[in-house]
């Protein structure tokens, strides 16, 4: 208890290291992973070949290489931003990929019928896609994002060696300062499951709410 | 192609479809060739920073980091399938005591992010790196298949288990002849997909000093008399790791798509939703 209490505002600045990155990553991958999946179910083969492509590099990428190439290589490849900058986008590109595949998925199980329907009732593409396939496609994809999401509030802690503040790092200085280094363990893996337990309870409100049985 | 959001392109579409492939294609040509001039620019293909791939030693320092990741991802593998099925059957149990256990070892172990367990094994428990790797990978993959075996016995139909207990099959068998063999069958391709999982993550062991393929990288990207050839090394090491994980992701698909057209399993329902592979 004593290591949580002397040490709250390192704690603290952990946690909020953590959150940061997770969510910062998360609304990029969530804007990205849209885009890319609008490219893999266009009719434009280009398009097709790039999502397609993106998805299958990054989702067989390990995430530590990323992060290697990402922070460590590209600085010398001219592009100099703050670690936590290029944490973030390291993340989101990886986090992208899995989004990118819930949502196509969730795209694929409207019936084309549906599609057929609504453009033969004279709607617009935006029409179409904003009034009968959104709405549809939205809702089951909401439970496979949720647990993307929550991979990337624990993938988040790999940044932490690699020099972002983040919940993880937290147990180095601590080590430093002598405090028993299983309890400050403890105390990390409470934040994690304080995160990833809000996200997963987050997301079955949203499912309740939003779902519905097809 | 067949989505619902796209009707079947008349003449004046596929004009326009060809103008956006048109202009897809020159903005990514750009990007590639951005690409490699900053590459030249930053002067990546200097002979300084790639002769050292030449040199024996520096070959075998990747080819033992190479062997050492596969090491640690065979161990990590064998052992979370055997993990993963000692608690799918504890979760599986007719034991109120051993189905909790069983419910709370693999709900906390999935919920942990696997770098804090590794590092907890690591700097805590004051475990050498390989074994602290191996055992991080087992807890959580492990767990992740007792939840990919237990759906899969699950989606069994009910009727399968019930006639063989009929049949006067005691649990055992059922088990073993009846349920598993079917299930199988179904979660071979989940199964691989976390394999794929575990192989990748064995990369988490560069954080813990394991001597595995990325550390290695990092000690040759490192090398002052190399001209700290960070970009090299990412360009060969990304390719191999990249290749091996897409093949193994390859024979799951593979694997999928020969059971979907299997006439044994046809119109049986494919047990589990391939886990996120995260």
């Amino acid at each position: 208890m004593n290591v949580l209490l002397d040490n709250f505002s390192l704690y603290g600045k952990g946690f909020l290291g953590t959150l940061e990155l997770t969510l910062y990553a998360g609304v990029l991958a969530l804007v990205g992973g849209v885009i890319i999946a609008g490219f893999r179910v266009s009719p434009v083969k280009a398009l097709r070949v790039f999502g397609t492509t993106w998805v299958t590099v990054l989702r067989n990428t390990p995430l530590t290489l990323l992060f290697f190439a990402v922070l460590l290589g590209l600085p010398r490849f001219g592009l100099r931003l703050p670690f936590t900058t290029f944490a973030v986008l390291a993340l989101a590109c990886y986090t992208s990929a899995f989004i990118c595949e819930a949502v196509r998925s969730g795209i694929n199980t409207v019936p084309l019928g549906q599609g057929e329907a609504a453009r033969s009732l004279g709607m617009t593409f935006i029409q179409t896609l904003n009034l009968v396939v959104l709405p549809q496609a939205g809702r089951a994809v909401i439970s496979p994002i949720g647990s993307t999401l929550i991979a990337l509030a624990k993938n988040s802690a790999i940044a932490g060696s690699f020099s972002v503040t983040e919940l993880l790092g937290t147990y180095k200085p601590l080590n430093e300062l002598g405090y028993s280094i299983i309890w400050s363990f403890i105390w990390i893996a409470v934040g994690y499951l304080i995160i990833t337990l809000s996200i997963s309870l987050l997301f079955n409100v949203l499912e309740k709410k939003m779902g519905v049985v097809r | 192609m067949s989505s619902a959001l796209y009707d079947i392109p008349g003449p004046k579409a596929l004009a326009r479809h060809r103008l956006y492939a048109w202009i897809t294609t020159a903005l990514l040509a750009a990007l590639v060739g951005w690409i490699i001039y900053m590459l030249i620019h930053t002067a990546q293909f200097e002979s300084t920073k790639w002769v050292p791939f030449e040199y024996q030693g520096i070959q075998r320092l990747l080819l033992t980091g190479l062997a050492n990741t596969l090491k640690a991802f065979i161990w990590a593998a064998v052992l979370s399938l055997a993990f993963g099925a000692l608690f799918a059957a504890g979760r599986l149990s007719e034991h109120r005591v051993i189905r909790w256990v069983s419910t709370l070892v693999v709900e906390f172990f999935r919920a942990m992010p696997l770098l804090v367990m590794i590092f907890f094994i690591f700097i805590a428990l004051k475990v050498e790196p390989m074994m602290a790797l191996i055992t991080g990978l087992t807890l959580y993959n492990g767990s992740v298949l007792a939840e990919v075996f237990r759906t899969g016995v699950n989606s069994v139909s009910r009727g399968q288990g019930e006639a063989a207990y009929a049949l006067g099959m005691r649990k055992t068998q059922v088990m073993t002849y009846i349920l598993v063999p079917q299930a199988a069958r179904a979660m071979l391709p989940a199964i691989i997909s976390q394999l794929v999982v575990a192989l990748k993550d064995t990369s988490l062991g560069y954080l813990i000093t394991y001597e595995e393929f990325l550390y290695n990288g990092k000690l040759i990207a490192t090398n002052l008399d190399y001209d700290l050839p960070f970009i090299p090394v990412v360009m060969v090491i990304a390719p191999i790791y990249i290749g091996m994980c897409m093949l193994l992701s390859w024979f799951a698909n593979w694997l999928a798509r020969r059971e979907r057209h299997n006439p044994k399993t046809k119109g049986t329902p494919v047990a589990t939703t391939p886990p996120q592979q995260i």
